[in-house]
């Protein structure tokens, strides 16, 4: 206990010098996210004011259809993402690891949409996607008249509009973390593998990706997060519809009560809902990361 | 004694990039043949064609009587180890020597039967239910010895076993291997720049350079009769004294700097007389005298004495060139010291300069 003190003065300089960035990360990320949580709990309209209403807000946010259905969309397009980005991902990582000629054009390729914003990525598949100009044009212009493909305006397909488009984004990015992670399997392990006759696909199975499991779990926190805070993407390809709601997400939910029916108290609660989730998917990842070690 | 491996005119290129050309060798059945040469010269690229993880350019490579040129590893009847161990890092010790079994079909006991008999030769009984991150190094490459070894096969194959480990776990699994071989009697070959390793380990070792094997031979020839000159001076530590000298009196003695010595005793060939010659002395093979024998003993001086604790390293300068001589604790001499050395002659090795061929 009387060398606490003398710990605290260690390194005292590097203490001094990190101080500012400590108290940015404390005042403006804690800060703001305590703030919010705090206020989800007034009823604040335009601005902010110190009301204490319970959990009112909650309630009605629990109420509301828009709120439910937005909460069932991300669940969806969410697990349905993850699985196949994932799945793609790693799956064209495989392919590019067989020391295939032209690797390098191959990953430029497919990594040059994830240097495009969400925005552009919805405006460029909302004209694919559209009926007049994209894919249906293109088919019944070779002579099929009656081909109908317009996802985006039938609120059962909606959302798979938005999946192609989400897919096309985000799997380049998992591509080349899955290609990383391969490439620094120690190659030896293929070569034992192989005189113990074990097949390729077996190896990738059984040996290499549970090998992969730190690439794998990163992947799925970068990824969920990206989920968690869609937004954008439905923005520029559909702005929630078609009906209304049809593909309504949180983060859209949260905007509108925000900055459009000027009801910050609804705002707060949905944002700090979307803050529990976020917190849901990581602190597994943060336990297995730095907490599991023992195990390993 | 039957024929175990036979590589035949082997070539193997990568792209426009030739490593070996046109190699030829063959282990007897049981033999222990170590692969020696510096990096780069092509040892684990021939162990990768024998195992089968290289398609080879041209050639052909015969196991047991078999042409397995084109066969699977697995198919060839080989077992592997590497340095970096390879070992299966999710699975237990267990988990890591049945895998393969467990993949060909294999009946359970059978498995049960062989990772026990792996575990009671290696001592790894303990560790069968840990995992590799849970073990020393020394542990991992008897766990991969021991994924060798329940494949039940005739040939071994070690690249570098145990380069990753220190100096003393090195010496400890090396005298394991030797007992290994001993008791299974099976054909090993056996990969490494360390030349200790080689000359304790082999039955014959093949010297390589360049994709060539430059000596094949018992590590006894290898050590007093090298055939050339890259031999000569990559076995032995420190190197072998080289000696430029000019044989003259039709070959039956040789002119250094101002020194005539006899060559009555060399074994070797018709020496003849040759301008430029190369004398290789290793320094055991030099004994100091303090008095002057004409026509055998060359004057010198000594320079820096090195004690290693089991004898000492006497730097000698003789005729204005460096040399080593390895003397008994109890001779040691002070820096300064006017001495004789006088040469093994039967233990010598003379080269032409040119050819860089033993004589
Ligand atoms: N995949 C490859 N592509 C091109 N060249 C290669 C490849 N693998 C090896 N080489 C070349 O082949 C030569 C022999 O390599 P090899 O790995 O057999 O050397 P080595 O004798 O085992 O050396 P070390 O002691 O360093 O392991 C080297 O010059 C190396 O550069
Ligand atoms: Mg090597």
């Amino acid at each position: 206990m009387s060398g606490q003190p003398k710990r605290l003065l260690r390194n005292l300089n590097a203490k001094i010098a990190a101080l500012p960035m400590i108290l940015t990360t404390l005042v403006v990320f804690v800060g703001g996210t305590v703030w919010t949580v705090v206020y989800s709990f007034t009823d604040s309209k335009l601005l902010p004011r110190l009301r204490w209403v319970g959990l009112d807000q909650y309630e009605r946010l629990w109420s509301n259809s828009r709120w439910l259905i937005s909460i069932e969309n991300l669940l969806f397009y969410g697990v349905m993402s993850l699985v196949f980005t994932i799945g793609m991902g790693f799956l064209l990582a495989v392919l590019m690891d067989q020391k295939i000629r032209f690797e390098d054009t191959f990953r430029t390729i497919m990594l040059y949409p994830f240097a495009l914003s969400f925005i552009v990525t919805g405006l460029v598949w909302q004209w694919i996607l559209n009926p007049q100009f994209g894919v249906q044009e293109i088919v019944r212009s070779w002579g099929w008249e009656s081909f109908n493909f317009d996802p985006l305006n039938n609120p059962d397909t909606v959302l798979y509009g938005l999946l192609i488009a989400g897919l096309w984004q985000g799997t380049g990015f998992v591509m080349c973390l899955m290609l990383a992670g391969l490439r620094g399997i120690d190659e030896d392990i293929w070569k034992a593998a192989r005189v113990d006759g074990i097949p390729t696909w077996k190896t990738y199975l059984v040996v290499i990706v549970p090998m992969m499991r730190p690439v794998f779990i990163t992947t799925l926190v970068i990824v969920a997060a990206g989920i968690i805070r869609l937004y954008d993407l439905v923005v520029a390809q559909t702005s929630g519809g078609p009906g209304g709601n049809a593909s309504q997400v949180p983060a859209m939910y949260v905007y509108d009560y925000m900055f459009q029916a000027q009801n910050l108290g609804q705002g707060f609660a949905a944002s700090t809902m979307m803050l529990v989730s976020v917190l849901i998917v990581l602190i597994p990842w943060a336990y297995l990361e730095f907490g599991g070690k023992r195990n390993g | 004694m039957t024929q175990s491996i036979s590589v035949k005119d082997l070539t193997l290129n990568f792209g426009a990039v030739s490593v070996l050309q046109k190699m030829n060798l063959d282990v007897a059945e049981g033999e222990f043949i170590v692969l020696l040469g510096p990096s780069g010269c092509g040892k684990s690229t021939l162990l990768n064609c024998l195992a089968g993880l290289l398609d080879i350019t041209d050639g052909q490579i015969w196991i047991k009587g078999k042409n397995v040129t084109w066969a699977e590893p697995s198919e060839r009847g080989i077992g592997m180890v590497f340095q970096s161990y390879a070992l299966y890092p999710q699975m237990t010790v267990r988990g890591n020597l049945s895998f393969g079994l467990k993949n060909a079909r294999m009946p359970a006991a059978e498995i049960e039967k062989r990772v026990a008999r792996a575990a009671e030769i290696l001592q790894i009984g303990p560790l069968l239910d840990r995992k590799p991150g849970a073990l020393s190094g020394g542990q991992r490459q008897r766990v991969a010895i021991g994924r060798a070894l329940v494949r039940d096969v005739d040939v071994f194959l070690f690249d570098e076993p145990l380069s990753n480990l220190d100096a003393k776990l090195r010496s400890e699994l090396r005298v394991e291997i030797k007992r290994l071989h001993e008791r299974l009697k099976n054909t090993m070959v056996y990969v490494t720049h360390d030349q200790i390793e080689a000359l304790t380990l082999a039955d014959r070792i093949a010297v390589m350079k360049g994709g060539v094997i430059q000596q094949l031979a018992d590590p006894q020839t290898i050590y007093n009769r090298p055939t050339n000159l890259f031999v000569a001076g990559f076995i032995g530590s420190p190197a072998m004294n080289m000696l430029p000298v000019k044989t003259i009196d039709n070959g039956r003695a040789f002119q250094f700097g101002s020194t005539r010595i006899d060559l009555a005793g060399y074994d070797g060939g018709a020496v003849l007389e040759r301008d430029n010659a190369i004398l290789g002395v290793r320094p055991e093979h030099i004994t100091i005298r303090t008095e002057a024998v004409p026509g055998r003993t060359i004057p010198a001086e000594v320079e820096i004495d090195e004690h290693l604790g089991a004898d000492s390293l006497l730097w000698l300068k003789a005729e204005g060139r460096e040399m080593c001589v390895r003397i008994p604790v109890e001779g040691r001499l002070p820096s300064g010291s006017q001495v004789h050395l006088m040469l093994d002659m039967p233990k010598a090795s003379l080269f032409d300069a040119k050819t860089e061929q033993r004589i």
